[in-house]
């Protein structure tokens, strides 16, 4: 058993502005189910591409040794070669495609260009059976459950002689009973010597089936734990998760919280918009005073961004039902246009999708959701456009050479202080952070805390999403903590720790 | 001269394309031995291009949202015919028969625009069936007749010139001399204007030297031009509506809060939806649009030839794409202005006359045409990867 397949040494990977991983170790053995293990942005999935040759070799610092070979993975077609497959997040199938083609794409069973059907049939029976899976190989993917997909994939892994299976977050979007029957289908393929690394935010899950659990935190390896040697509890791999120092990351802030209560949401539950089926919030309650911050923190798939756009002008689901108190009066809002000219703004957690528009300058995006307060009758003042936009500029600290400049040039952290300042704009009473900071460096981070503390100062009410538990403790009044569409707790933050967020947010039906 | 260079810097690709037409108008000067600049030929090049520049201006807007319109050729001979029938066969007054096919290309346009807009469906495919649906109709609508010819007046809105109301004898139509006159007063005054407000707001201006060059340089343009057409009729009807619908449009683009939305839309149609932009009316309304830009461009273009025919119409909507894309379309959208529709039509424009000028056939006419439609679009692609 404690044979090592894999050695990953000093792995260190940069993207632009932001170190990802920093001097990373993993040592996986034959055989074992390896866990991996961290919050959000720790570096996850950075790694598993490092490893499957996604970010290729040269754009990385460090070794790969797997079986006792160094590996320099120019590509995924080459992991694939030695065994290493990894299986995504987002299902890479093809939904219009049959369950073999899907399997059999890219490798397909042909002599001389001809696809032999007959063989590619049998192989897939045979592989289907394998992973427990009792349909037609001819079923199109578009007709399977998301559980079958994930067989389906892990089949495909398995057609393509799979040592080192990597599953990211295979059990997110599954059920109890599909996760249940993935779990023993690993346990089984260990009897059979295969090794797997199962990356994934569900603790039980984990200690159920997994040999061995590497923490990464922050881009960087904090412990393995090897099971057989030590015993290892939920709460002490929380405790590695997000153990990190607080003091001095957030700014001053000057409490100006009132008791009116500004913005109070009341049963609000909404539909996915594809699956009308599928609840995706459950009778959700929430209030923001004046002044206040409050917090909403949930894993990924909790319904976070959902419950956002829902409230901004049901810009996400279908069937959403429940109401919206502002200031004491019951409204509602079917358009953005609306949520805007009734004091509520939303900042996107994807800026660059849903945010700003790249290839306009810094002004036009400014000055975008307001149009209004810049034109009469319909036409633009432009010159009072540019002092308006120059004084946004300003007081956000945006760093440009000018407003004319293209926001696609700009960095990550100014580019997210352009989406708060055309917010801003729209002089709103309530704000929605979604995910405020991703994904921008500590100095920027700062900043925008510094910004959002100052609104709040004015008497803003703030609602503020994020996946960083330290920045929710770090600046909020209250956190409520959502988990699969329902909120499970309303915490003040003077008594949060990063730990009790973390049982909240993982067990649903506890408050 | 630091300024300057910023300035062309700046603009590589709205004076690319400036410079490029002149660069093709002198060739042709050259090479037709001066034909191509006479007043004559400068008349006939504003007549011949007028329905494709009011075409472009549409396919631009289209173009900006993110979208494509290829059945404006269609529409356009649909409309010609609907006009022939009421004004020929019915005998329908002009001012009342104009106005009916006007409103004809807004519903047309309307049509198209509910199922690109509200139901989803790819606009090349939706205008693509309008192709066929407004072609067919015009065979219906004519029974494979030409109809003609059509009164007078409406005639003039392609092919008069408006009259001299001076009264001036001989070579020269002092009236367009004049309205050139007025028009650079215009242009200076408004130049003037936006320059005290520059400077008042402390915002980044040219020099004042280069401020005098550029105003001494477009009076000249603008009064040349003006001197030549008057050397001929004068100025045509048809000069007029391009005029109105340049300045109109280049106004709603640049300084209205429903060009600001276009742009938006076109830009990252995402974000324009979460900044409370409503993106399927704004798509609609610019199908509209073009619906009644293209019922216009039908009228003037059967004003013209003086008949309504079923051919009429073929392959304008390539010719309409061809000039924004020219003038700096992006098939992304997002980007583009009215001008610069304007000048891709007259680089069209002025190929396809100094071409027919020359005697080439027009086998090869296409084909240069069409490479050069490549060359303009490559440059911009190789200009915006450096």
């Amino acid at each position: 058993m404690s044979e090592r397949i894999l050695e990953m040494n000093s792995i260190t990977k940069t993207f632009p502005g932001v170190k990802a991983l920093d001097d990373v170790n993993l040592d996986v053995r034959k055989g074992e189910i390896h866990a991996l293990i961290g919050e959000n942005g720790a570096g996850k999935s950075t790694l598993m591409k490092v490893l499957s040759g996604v970010h290729p070799y040269g754009t990385y610092e460090g070794d790969i040794l797997f079986q006792d070979n160094r590996c320099e993975f120019k590509n995924i077609n080459q992991s694939e070669e030695l065994g290493i497959v990894i299986i995504h997040q987002e299902l890479a199938l093809i939904p219009e495609l049959s369950i073999a083609e899907n399997i059999f794409l890219g490798n397909e069973q042909a002599t001389k260009g001809v696809i032999n059907w007959n063989k590619t049939i049998i192989e897939t029976r045979a592989l289907l059976k394998k992973v427990r899976l009792n349909v037609d190989p001819e079923e199109k993917i578009k007709n399977l459950g998301v559980g079958q997909q994930q067989l389906v994939e892990i089949a495909k892994a398995l057609s393509k002689k799979v040592k080192l299976l990597i599953l990211d977050e295979p059990t997110a979007a599954l059920n109890e009973e599909d996760s249940e029957n993935l779990l023993q289908l690993l346990k089984e393929f260990r009897e059979q010597g295969m090794t797997s690394i199962l990356i994934s935010h569900k603790l039980k899950e984990l200690l159920k089936v997994s040999d061995s659990i590497t923490v990464l935190r922050d881009g960087q390896t904090i412990r393995t734990y090897r099971r057989t040697e030590e015993e290892v509890t939920e709460s002490m791999i929380i405790k590695e998760m997000v153990g990190r120092d607080l003091t001095e990351l957030f700014p001053d802030r000057v409490y100006n919280v009132k008791d009116k209560v500004v913005f109070e949401v009341k049963d609000w539950s909404a539909y996915h918009p594809l699956d009308v089926e599928r609840q995706i919030l459950h009778n959700v309650n929430l209030h923001v005073k004046e002044g206040e911050i409050i917090g909403i923190a949930g894993l990924m798939g909790a319904g976070r961004t959902e419950l956002a756009m829902s409230l901004f002008g049901k810009s996400y689901g279908k069937k959403i039902t429940g109401t919206i108190i502002k200031n004491g009066k019951e409204v509602s809002f079917k358009t953005v246009d609306q949520a805007i000219k009734n004091g509520v703004a939303y900042v996107s957690e994807n800026r660059k999708e849903f945010g700003l528009i790249l290839i306009d300058d810094v002004k036009n995006n400014l000055t975008l959701a307001n149009l209004d307060r810049i034109s009469k009758h319909n036409v633009l003042n432009t010159s009072k456009e540019v002092v308006e936009a120059e004084n946004m500029k300003q007081r956000m600290n945006v760093k440009t050479p000018s407003i004319q400049q293209k926001v696609v040039n700009l960095s990550g952290g100014n580019q997210q202080k352009v989406v708060l300042g055309k917010w801003i704009f729209t002089d709103p009473d309530v704000l929605i952070l979604d995910e405020p900071t991703r994904g921008i460096d500590v100095g920027a981070k700062f900043e925008i805390y510094k910004i959002i503390n100052d609104l709040a100062e004015k008497g803003k009410s703030i609602i503020m999403i994020s996946s960083e538990l330290p920045e929710l403790v770090g600046m909020c009044d209250r956190i409520y903590t959502l988990c699969e569409g329902e909120i499970t707790g309303d915490i003040a933050a003077k008594d949060a720790t990063q730990e009790t967020l973390m049982t909240y947010m993982t067990q649903k039906g506890r408050s | 001269m630091e300024g300057l260079k910023q300035l062309l810097s700046n603009n590589v690709r709205k004076f690319g394309m400036i410079i490029a037409l002149i660069g093709i108008a002198l060739l042709f000067q050259i090479l037709t031995d001066g034909i191509l600049l006479t007043p004559l030929n400068v008349t006939n090049i504003i007549m011949q291009n007028s329905y494709i520049i009011v075409l472009a201006i549409g396919m631009m807007l289209i173009i900006i949202t993110g979208e494509i319109d290829l059945s404006v050729g269609s529409v356009a001979a649909f409309v010609g015919a609907v006009a022939g029938v009421l004004m020929v066969t019915m005998d329908f007054p002009v001012f009342a028969g104009i106005l009916i096919c006007l409103a004809i290309g807004a519903i047309i346009g309307a049509w198209q625009g509910f199922w690109v807009a509200y139901v989803n469906i790819p606009s090349f495919i939706v205008t693509l069936a309008g192709m066929l649906i407004f072609r067919g109709l015009t065979l219906v609508v004519l029974q494979g007749q030409t109809i003609a010819p059509f009164p007078d007046g409406f005639r003039g809105l392609s092919s008069a010139f408006v009259p001299d109301v001076f009264g001036g004898e001989g070579e020269i139509q002092l009236f367009t001399v004049v309205v050139g006159i007025v028009l650079s007063v215009v242009y200076i005054l408004s130049e003037l204007k936006i320059r005290r407000t520059d400077l008042k707001y402390d915002f980044k201006t040219i020099s004042f030297p280069l401020f005098i060059v550029k105003l001494v340089l477009f009076t000249i343009v603008i009064n040349l031009f003006t001197y030549v057409l008057a050397q001929y009729e004068g100025i045509p009807y048809v000069l007029i509506v391009l005029f109105v619908l340049i300045i109109g449009y280049t106004f709603v683009m640049n300084k209205t809060v429903i060009g600001r939305h276009i742009y938006a839309v076109g830009g990252n149609a995402n974000a324009a939806q979460l900044s409370g932009i409503k993106t399927k009316k704004m798509k609609f309304w610019v199908f509209v649009n073009m619906g009644v830009l293209a019922a216009l461009c039908g009228m003037i273009f059967a004003g013209r030839l003086n008949a309504a025919t079923p051919q009429a119409g073929n392959l304008f909507e390539l010719d309409a794409i061809a000039a924004a894309v020219i003038g700096g379309a992006s098939f992304t959208g997002g980007v583009g202005t009215v001008f610069g529709a304007v000048i891709g039509a007259l680089v069209m424009g002025v190929l396809n006359n100094g071409m027919s000028l020359m005697g080439i056939g027009i086998d090869w006419q296409q084909a240069i045409k069409g490479l050069v439609l490549l060359a303009a679009v490559a440059f911009d692609v190789l200009n915006k990867n450096k």
